[in-house]
């Protein structure tokens, strides 16, 4: 038993059909083959999984395929370079020397997007809270806030 | 000279991680793949009665594996050959493996692992280092003991005799998961070969290989062993992954098909190792003028069901007991007991935090006792160039421990507000709400193997020449996230003389690249890349050879400079036009080297004296702390860090290890309180198991300092551990500045320190 | 296990009648917790988190109602809350990261009824009404006798939360919400509360105070809020109301904290909340 759901995927119109109580991450994953966006814990405390849903941030495992709608926009970190390559915040995360083991930087950068999206000029503690549902165990983080700042 | 050693050139794997185009083992896609699972112990000790294999479920389904299945040797290939593949009478710890299960869906795989279920006899299990020592009941040989080292310095009692007072304590860690965020993964393909392809998220593939060599009992041309791109390790994917490599191979042979075997976090916490708790007793004499004169210590560590990598842990911890001070009177005894809890393994640092944290804690009551302020203790001991260590090793080069603590006081004037917060926290005390402290930790960390570990272990790496002048690192060293693959191309590529875009290191696959030993021991910036140094030496004069022949050039006159080869102020050619005449001319351009330990190195493992490491690392931090003396929370606000570390091959990557590696430190001291209850891990997800979020961080500030190593590249020394060893005791004495509660366990809790101060 | 897809509240109700024992998920913060774990494993799944009607914040006269699906970022978000009952707004913001804020919804952190619930205690002093409705209708259930035990509540097979209402708080009225976890932000909290207290000439003359995480259930102060109401407060006044508190919880020891520790963080709790009231008046 498949549903189908017609939503803007990475600036694409896609139509996705897959188990309704699959977990979004999972059809991100493995039915549409999107593998930027990872799986750190399956129970929302780490954000690796971070996805943007209709411009808002939001654990892809904690969500089921069912619960999108038709016409939902949703943006995996795959859909964040620009036609030159890397964006703004990517390029800004490469001088910074943000990146480590990277297990965490798709989710970190998606956070980063929406933290920007809502608030254009983010104070040093409001990027702490805004990626502060994104767990990173190699960086001490202070690298991200910095290439986060950057941008601002 | 277009320099890259010292530039904060960006990492040669950070587009494709920034673009989720980096492929992590779940993020393969490898055809017909079935997923693997494992059924384990859910009782410390017992004796296993009956596997029940439940007749409702399908088994023809899938395929399942118990340690009858092995087809070699039941065990993984370490120092002590203890721990079995799969238990086979007994089972010594919860998350033991028994069975293995594969399966063509995850939903069949959950299926058929709740249908096996296993009946035990279950005994009582021996969990703590006093029940060890008790030897009611032997779970390691004769004394529970897994490991026991004794260093000797001088004599203990002219020591005390000369010491004006006379300082104990005792110190106390407990369990530190490494929580890296991609659990443990790793998968076996069979080669159309009949070969098997064991690969995945792991540090040492050689390591996997030996392992898998016994266990599949065939030979070492039948399996390889590749490392896939790695979400965290710090130790964590140091030995498990020689377990998890056997399931999965055993899996893939039996079924023949490709199996792929990752863990829920759930599961990684249960099954896979932790950093060793530990109690380290300090006795110290000392003078009035806080000098030095006597250091008896003795480290007790609960190393878990089996011995995994605890012989060199403890051996590690004690070496680094004494701290970075001068003593001639020292005496550091180290036991690792066995228990009947998960095994405890590798963890960054590897026994160093427990020790460091222990004397860092102690200098700090003994600066108290003598009324001397602690940096000034610090600085009267502090190891300089010239003096021993505890193992009487002699320091002959590159020795920055005073630096440090003079850049770090300077940098964050310690001496001052230390005074005047302990002024102000004892007048406020009761009244005040928010307490500031600040405190201080000195600290090294030894690079390589110990002693001669490095010649023993016969090291390799090599360079070989591509078409269009690209060169590739052939290392067994492995990028888990700490830069390794970029550190290791600007090192030759500075070496050559040739742009960094050109160089890049081969995929770790134990068919393609030589044995470099284990990505562990902050040995691979300053072992192999000394080693490719000397490589690249090789390299160039084969090719300077074949440029002086082909252009009728003097070989001696020429350079490699820019990518281009010179002769005196006269360009001769290009390295691009170069490398492709020689691969059509004469062929294939390969170099491969052995290491060689620095000639004056002596080291007897019996004792423990000599030189144990090659060269040391230094450092100091400085946190400074707020206390809600109502409710106890303790939030860092600063961390001021000086690092001395022979070369900074690439300062933002330098100061990213310092960071991060000082945040784990900071988060086992306050909140990551793994707590294994009858041998039952209880935070069995990152919900319960807490590290530090963005908004834990403190402001951090890291200072780098310089002293070049001879036998480093271009002066390199490693600081891979470093980073962890020295941030948990100046957090603890800046609570103790800021409090005037000294807590001796951590992780320093505010139920803790509710706890202590209703004892005041 | 089925997908019930309702497009309307309409049509959820009558699918919740059909199939009473279904497993109603709003946002899935807790739920897809639930069901990964392998520890629930309903028969049908009761999708709610399409039915917009359900997450309105609107001002209702006497009330301010909430629609069971707004999220904690709606709240957050809303000037009507962050007008009137800036505490609750709060509340939310400690709740999981953003990305939890974002899809977790206030009727979800009602109806998982766990004693950490962080909204809990805010409605519980602002003595909320739930409504709870079935096909056959609607009911409206005072919050503090919504809970019955430990993940207990009096929804009925059939029936969901569908919204809460409270009554415009007073003026000139203090309010304060106070949490501690293991760590700064993502935590589950060691204990949290809510305060309110109108003061007029030093004299306390409304006072509610609820504890979370104290007990199987969130919790009214009832003793500590009888002794202070009517008296003068004072530094003497506020030592003998948070001597007083003891006898009001049961906090116990688990993985996040001890019973100790817990009860002293309530006494430092309502003694800072008095203090500040204090201050001010």
């Amino acid at each position: 038993m498949k549903v189908k759901r017609k939503i803007d995927l990475n600036g694409k119109v896609t139509t996705i059909t897959a188990s309704p109580v699959a977990r979004l991450l999972d059809v991100v994953r493995g039915d549409l083959k999107l593998t930027g966006t990872k799986e750190g814990c399956g129970e929302g405390e780490c954000g690796a999984c971070s996805v943007l849903l209709n411009n808002e941030v939001i654990d892809s495992c904690l969500v089921l395929f069912g619960q999108l709608r038709d016409g939902d926009l949703l943006v995996t970190v795959e859909g964040l370079e620009n036609k030159r390559g890397l964006n703004r915040l990517q390029r800004s995360f490469v001088k910074n020397g943000a990146v480590h083991c990277g297990a965490c930087i798709p989710g970190m950068l998606i956070a980063a997007t929406a933290l920007l999206k809502h608030n254009k000029t983010p104070s040093i503690m409001e990027i702490k809270e805004g990626i502060a549902g994104n767990l990173c165990r190699c960086t001490g983080y202070g690298r991200i806030i910095k290439a986060i700042e950057e941008v601002v | 000279m277009v320099q890259s050693v010292g530039t904060n050139a960006p990492r040669l794997d950070c587009h494709d991680k920034l673009t989720g185009r980096t492929k992590y083992l779940d993020d393969l896609d490898i055809p017909h793949c079935w997923f693997g699972g494992v059924v384990y112990s859910s009782i410390p000790y017992g004796r296993i009665i009956k596997i029940n294999f439940d007749p409702s479920f399908d088994w023809g389904s899938v395929v399942t594996c118990t340690f009858k299945d092995i087809p070699g040797k039941n065990n993984t290939v370490f120092l002590t050959q203890d721990q079995p593949i799969l238990a086979e009478e007994y089972v010594k710890h919860v998350g033991e493996a028994i069975v293995l299960v594969a399966a063509p869906t995850k939903e069949i795989l959950s299926q058929a692992r709740s249908h096996i279920h296993i009946e035990y006899a279950a005994s009582v299990p021996v969990l703590t280092i006093e029940q060890a020592k008790d030897k009611a009941t032997l779970i390691s040989g004769k004394d529970n003991i897994l490991a026991q080292y004794c260093i000797n310095k001088g004599d203990l009692d002219v020591g005390f005799k000369e010491a004006a007072v006379v300082i104990e304590g005792e110190y106390q860690t407990g369990f530190h998961e490494h929580a890296y965020i991609e659990t443990q993964a790793m998968a076996a393909v069979p080669r159309t070969d009949g070969g098997l392809t064991v690969m995945g998220s792991l540090q040492c593939p050689y390591y996997v290989l030996k392992t898998l060599v016994s266990v599949l009992n065939c030979g070492a041309d039948r399996v390889n062993v590749r490392q896939l791109p790695m979400g965290g390790s710090f130790g964590g994917k140091e030995d498990y992954p020689s377990l998890l490599g056997s399931y999965v191979a055993l899996l893939a042979k039996k079924s023949g098909r490709p199996v792929k075997l990752i863990y829920s976090r759930e599961d990684d916490i249960i099954m896979s190792t932790k950093r060793h708790p530990s109690i380290v007793k300090h006795k110290t004499g000392v003078k009035k003028d806080g000098t030095l004169t006597a250091m008896e210590i003795n480290v007790e560590f609960n190393g878990g069901a089996y011995a995994t990598m605890s012989p060199v842990v403890l051996s590690r911890g004690v070496i680094h007991a004494a701290g970075p001070y001068r003593c001639d009177h020292v005496r550091s005894t180290a036991v690792c007991y066995a228990t009947h809890n998960v095994p405890c393994g590798a963890f960054r640092g590897f026994g160093v935090p427990q020790t460091i944290f222990a004397i860092e804690a102690h200098m700090d009551k003994i600066a108290e006792a003598l009324g001397i302020n602690p940096l000034k203790l610090r600085a009267k001991n502090c190891l300089k160039l010239g003096d021993t260590t505890q193992t009487k090793q002699l320091l002959r080069e590159s020795v920055g421990a005073a630096q440090c603590l003079d850049t770090v006081a300077k940098g964050c004037s310690f001496e001052k507000k230390w005074q005047a917060y302990r002024r102000q926290n004892q007048a406020a005390r009761g009244k005040k709400n928010i307490q500031k402290g600040i405190g201080l930790a000195l600290y090294m960390h030894g690079g390589a193997f110990t002693g001669s570990g490095e010649s023993v272990m016969k090291t390799e790496a090599g360079l070989m020449l591509q078409k269009d002048g690209v060169v590739r690192v052939l290392t067994g060293c492995t990028e888990m996230g700490q830069g390794a693959h970029t550190v290791l191309p600007q090192i030759v590529a500075d070496t050559l003389g040739i742009p960094l875009k050109c160089v890049y290191c081969e995929v770790p696959d134990t068919d393609l690249v030589p044995d470099s030993g284990p990505t562990v021991a902050s040995r691979t910036t300053m072992i192999v890349g000394w080693l490719l140094t000397q490589c690249a030496a090789s390299f160039k004069e084969r090719l300077f050879e074949f440029i002086a022949r082909t252009y009728r050039v003097e070989k001696t006159a020429l350079k490699l400079v820019r990518a281009s080869f010179v002769s005196g102020s006269k360009r001769i050619t290009d390295f691009k036009t170069a490398a492709n005449d020689y691969l059509s001319k004469v062929g294939e351009l390969k170099v491969i080297e052995r290491y060689k330990l620095p000639p004056y190195i002596q080291w007897d493992p019996a004792t423990h004296i000599g030189d144990a490491y090659p060269a040391y690392s230094w450092a100091a931090d400085v946190a400074e702390v707020s206390v809600d003396m109502d409710t106890f929370e303790v939030t860092v606000d600063k961390m001021t860090i000086a690092v001395e570390l022979g070369r900074a091959i690439n300062p933002v990557l330098v100061k990213g290890q310092m960071e991060g590696g000082t945040l784990q430190a900071l988060g086992w001291a306050l909140m990551e309180d793994m707590q294994i209850i009858n041998g039952h891990p209880q935070n069995k997800n990152l919900q319960t198991y807490i590290i530090p979020t963005a908004r834990d961080i403190p402001d951090w500030r890291v200072h780098i300092i310089e002293e070049p190593f001879s036998y480093g590249p271009m002066g390199a020394k490693g600081i891979g551990e470093l980073p962890l060893d020295g941030g948990a005791p100046a957090i603890v004495n800046a609570i103790y500045n800021a409090t005037g509660l000294r807590i001796t366990e951590i992780p320093v809790t505010p139920e803790k320190l509710l706890r202590q101060c209703a004892k005041l | 296990m089925r997908f019930l897809n309702p497009s309307n509240l309409h049509e959820a109700l009558t699918l919740l009648s059909k199939f009473p024992d279904c497993k109603i998920l709003a946002g899935g913060t807790d739920v897809c917790v639930q069901l990964r774990g392998g520890g629930l494993k309903p028969k049908a799944i009761l999708n709610i988190w399409g039915l917009n009607e359900l997450k309105n914040i609107r001002d209702e006269g006497r009330y301010i109602t909430i629609g069971a699906l707004s999220t904690h970022t709606d709240i957050i978000r809303s000037p009507l809350i962050h007008k009137h009952i800036p505490v609750l707004a709060k509340a939310c913001r400690t709740i999981g990261a953003v990305q939890v804020q974002n899809r977790g919804t206030i009727g979800g952190n009602v109806m998982n009824a766990s004693p950490a619930g962080d909204t809990l205690p805010v409605l519980m002093a602002y003595a909320a009404d739930v409504e709870v409705t079935s096909i056959a209708g609607q009911r409206w259930v005072p919050f503090e006798g919504f809970f019955t035990g430990y993940r207990a509540t009096v929804v009925r097979p059939g029936e969901m939360v569908t919204g809460f209402r409270i009554a415009w708080p007073p003026r000139g009225e203090r309010a304060d919400f106070i949490k501690i976890g293991s760590r700064k932000a993502i935590t589950i909290s060691k204990v949290m509360a809510c305060f309110r207290a109108r003061i007029e000439h030093k004299k306390i003359v409304g006072i509610s105070i609820a504890f979370g995480s104290v007990a199987p259930v969130p919790l009214r102060l009832k003793q500590t809020e009888a002794f202070l109401m009517g008296r003068v407060l004072t530094h003497k006044t506020i030592d003998e109301a948070v001597n007083k508190l003891a006898s009001d919880i049961t906090p116990i020891n688990d993985i996040r904290s001890t019973a100790d520790y817990r009860r002293h963080c309530c006494g430092v709790f309502l003694r800072r909340f008095l203090l500040e009231s204090l201050c001010v008046s």
